[in-house]
């Protein structure tokens, strides 16, 4: 092998990489503005700025008291961005997508929920109007409402100003009700004892504020990340998928080169000279690795210096991953340019494969919510590996250990590109 | 074959001496068209040899059976239309193609493997203007100087000279995508000279080039042959042929159907001689047949403004020709004669114009 003719060759590919300003741009400038857009929307630089609110329309066609607490509880709750208005207007607002959910507490709620508090029959229903593309978020008002209902109707019936005449209806329906006769002795003397506890309560206004239902437990929530009192990062995540994904639109533009080379007549001139075929397409594929690992090294450190991302695990293990992705990328590009017929041709099916290489290996989201036969599938994409390698060394914390598998696993497939490309290439050049 | 170098001989071409000696093997011939005194070498046997050659893709037979010699100082023409199969000829002894079947000689030696020295004597200057318009014409030669293994002094040198034979000295900085195609065209002819090749293949060098840049082309290549360089000069401008080749080849469908000196490949057609007659008013398609088959005319072709007929005796046939025209109302504007050239021998060996095969 000639090395002054290998090191020109890659000197050039390095100087047209970098005298094209799509490509730089493409490459450096449009990992840099998605990650962080994606970044800052999946939680930016730490978990303490309040996440955004899910907008609730509540309809009180009840317009009791009791109702008007449950109204202002929930208008209080730090996940929702509360707003009472009319039934039909909320309805509207709901199906054009500016509310997400409305909630409608029917007439009459106060009454029949406290005395279903005490036996079941006749419970008030309320009614969830929800735009179906956020089914996610009408699960969340669920469960905030099903917690604030229970808080305020238990301690108005248990302890508020209309307890005692809530008791006393309970207990003359008591009458009503068919139930068996020590049944309804039990019960009696228990809302007789509600009772009691409601003057008691009464008398005290300060306890009224401890009576009621309440969750029975707290939460205490930590997220795990590489060592105590480090926040999660999701810039992290989101760099370390753009890189991936742009590296990969890199490569697929390394071999449009040749392909390109090929139409110019470039190509010939460096078959017509004495360069063994291993040196024209080593010098391709060292360019390209270099590019990539520049790319890399600066996406990474700009999310270092701009938003604090740190390589929390082992730098030796964030290396070797970004080494490996590099020339997986790099053999890539080459299986583009033998598979590749025409440059138009080649760019569109290129860049729909890496689209799907990107979105299987995690690149847009982590590969978690996929369903579980997914993501069993997505361990045979290279990106997956890269994603998987790059987050276990920058915000996971791991060792070294954890990004041996991620290496073997990308040369693997740098390997089998490498041969597929070696193996197809079109080494004659058609006249 | 049997060819040997001698230390002066009949066909001198000029030695860059900065390419000289071992730390440059194979840039000892490198281009120095200001060094006119520099030692000689020559090599007295045919310089390129091609045997045989023969090309299938598929059913299609490209090329079949091309045999030619090549000698120093002495510059072969391939003629023949788009698709004849010249390009693939060359492209086969450049190496870009395997043939089928058939030999490449160079100096004696076959090219055995990419990156045989043996292919440091080739220059090849391909159809497309092969070079990086994003890069300085510098840069450019640099590279290509590179990729022959050339570097430093010599590499500086040879590019000095590079620039001086295509008259880009004052351009040199410049990016390529800012030149003309004249000056493309004389980059891409310098760029396969750099590193001093005793045969340079040239395919249709002169392709979308204005007057002006194609004189200096042919300057530069008649020159070159003055040194001694073997040329091998692909074309479907019969004039092109004509002014520069010693020796043409006529291909046609892939078959050489001429391989001589070119007065020797006029001498094929002895005889013939070519009237060209303006035509105001000609027929629909197939007007010109019923002239194909008057006595004496070998052969006619309109090309839209102009009728040439082929005839073998001038005096006998342009009469009987203009009647012919005449009868059918067909209106002449004014008439012309000249003796055979390349463009009718083709005429007369295929039955069709180079141009429009």
């Amino acid at each position: 092998m000639s090395y002054t003719a290998f090191q020109a060759l890659v000197r050039r590919d390095l100087r047209l990489f970098f005298l094209d300003k799509r490509a730089v741009t493409m490459s450096f400038v449009a990992p840099i503005a998605i990650a962080s857009f994606f970044g800052y929307i999946f939680g930016g630089v730490t978990q303490d700025s309040p996440p955004s609110k899910i907008k609730v329309a509540i309809v009180n066609q009840d317009d009791n008291e009791i109702s008007r607490k449950v109204v202002a509880v929930l208008a209080g709750d730090a996940a929702l961005d509360v707003t009472p208005r009319a039934l039909a207007e909320a309805r509207e607002l709901v199906r054009g997508g500016k509310i997400t959910v409305a909630a409608v507490i029917p007439s009459r709620f106060a009454e029949r929920a406290g005395k279903s508090l005490f036996r079941s029959g006749d419970k008030p229903e309320i009614q969830l109007l929800y735009d179906p593309s956020h089914a996610t978020e009408v699960q969340v008002v669920r469960g905030v409402l099903m917690q604030h209902v229970m808080e305020v109707v238990s301690r108005e019936t248990l302890g508020g100003p209309g307890s005692q005449r809530l008791v006393d209806d309970a207990m003359r329906d008591l009458d009503k009700s068919g139930m068996k006769p020590a049944d309804q002795a039990a019960l009696r003397r228990m809302l007789q004892g509600v009772g009691e506890w409601n003057q008691r309560q009464n008398a005290n206004p300060q306890g009224q504020a401890n009576s009621g239902f309440s969750m029975p437990y707290t939460v205490g929530q930590e997220a795990v990340t590489a060592r105590r009192g480090v926040k999660y990062n999701s810039m992290a995540h989101s760099f370390a998928g753009m890189c991936v994904q742009f590296i990969l639109f890199m490569g697929i533009d390394a071999g449009m080169v040749v392909l390109n080379q090929r139409r110019t007549g470039l190509w010939k001139r460096l078959q017509a000279a004495p360069l063994s075929r291993y040196t024209m397409i080593g010098s391709r594929a060292a360019s390209a690795a270099i590019v990539a690992m520049v790319i890399m090294l600066t996406v990474f450190s700009f999310a270092r210096l701009v938003f604090g991302v740190r390589i929390e695990g082992s730098f030796a293990g964030f290396l070797g991953v970004c080494v490996a992705f590099a020339i997986m990328t790099a053999m890539f590009g080459l299986l583009v340019a033998v598979l590749g017929k025409t440059p138009e041709a080649t760019r569109g099916i290129a860049i729909l494969v890496t689209l799907i290489l990107v979105m299987l290996g995690g690149s847009w989201v982590p590969a978690f919510i996929f369903p579980q036969w997914l993501q069993n599938v997505s361990f045979a994409v290279p990106t997956r590996w890269a994603v998987d390698g790059l987050d276990a060394m920058v915000w996971r914390g791991s060792g070294f250990n954890a990004a041996v598998g991620p290496i073997g696993a990308l040369l693997a497939f740098a390997a089998g590109f490498g041969a597929i490309a070696v193996w197809r290439f079109r080494w004659e050049t058609e006249a | 074959m049997g060819g040997a170098w001698a230390s002066a001989g009949q066909r001198p071409f000029a030695v860059a001496p900065q390419c000289r000696g071992a730390a440059a093997p194979y840039g000892r011939d490198a281009i120095s068209f200001r060094n006119a005194t520099a030692p000689v070498r020559v090599y007295s046997g045919d310089m390129l040899e091609v045997k045989g050659l023969h090309k299938r893709y598929g059913y299609l037979v490209a090329v079949e059976e091309v045999s030619f010699v090549a000698r120093p100082g002495e510059m072969v023409g391939l003629l023949g239309p788009n698709g004849a199969g010249k390009t693939t000829t060359v492209s086969m002894i450049a190496g870009l193609l395997a043939p089928d079947r058939g030999e490449v000689r160079i100096e004696g030696g076959v090219v055995r493997g990419e990156t045989d020295p043996v292919k440091m004597r080739l220059g090849l200057v391909p159809q497309e203007v092969a070079l990086h318009d994003e890069l300085s014409a510098r840069e450019n030669l640099a590279l290509f100087g590179a990729i022959y293994n050339m570097r430093g002094a010599a590499l500086a040198n040879a590019m000095e000279a590079a620039f001086d034979v295509a008259g880009l000295t004052d351009r040199a900085k410049d990016r390529v995508g800012t030149f003309s195609g004249g000056m493309k065209r004389r980059l891409n002819l310098a760029a396969a000279m750099l590193h001093g090749p005793r045969i340079l293949l040239l395919d249709e060098p002169t392709v979308g080039v204005d007057p002006q840049s194609r004189n200096q082309i042919f300057s530069s290549l008649e020159e070159l042959k003055r040194q001694g360089k073997t040329l091998v000069y692909t074309t479907h401008y019969m004039e092109e042929a004509e002014r520069l080749c010693d020796r043409i080849i006529i291909i046609d469908h892939g078959k050489v159907i001429a391989n001589d000196t070119l007065a020797a490949v006029r001498r094929l057609v002895p005889s013939v001689n070519v009237i060209e007659i303006g035509v105001e008013n000609p027929g629909r398609d197939g007007w010109l047949s019923g002239l194909r088959v008057l006595e004496g005319v070998s052969a006619a072709e309109w090309d839209g403004s102009t009728l040439r007929v082929t005839v073998r005796d001038l005096l006998e046939s342009s009469p009987r020709v203009l009647v012919w025209l005449r009868e059918r109302d067909y209106a002449c504007t004014y008439l012309t004669s000249q003796r055979a050239d390349l463009e009718t021998v083709f005429l007369t060996l295929t039955g069709r114009s180079v141009r429009n095969a």
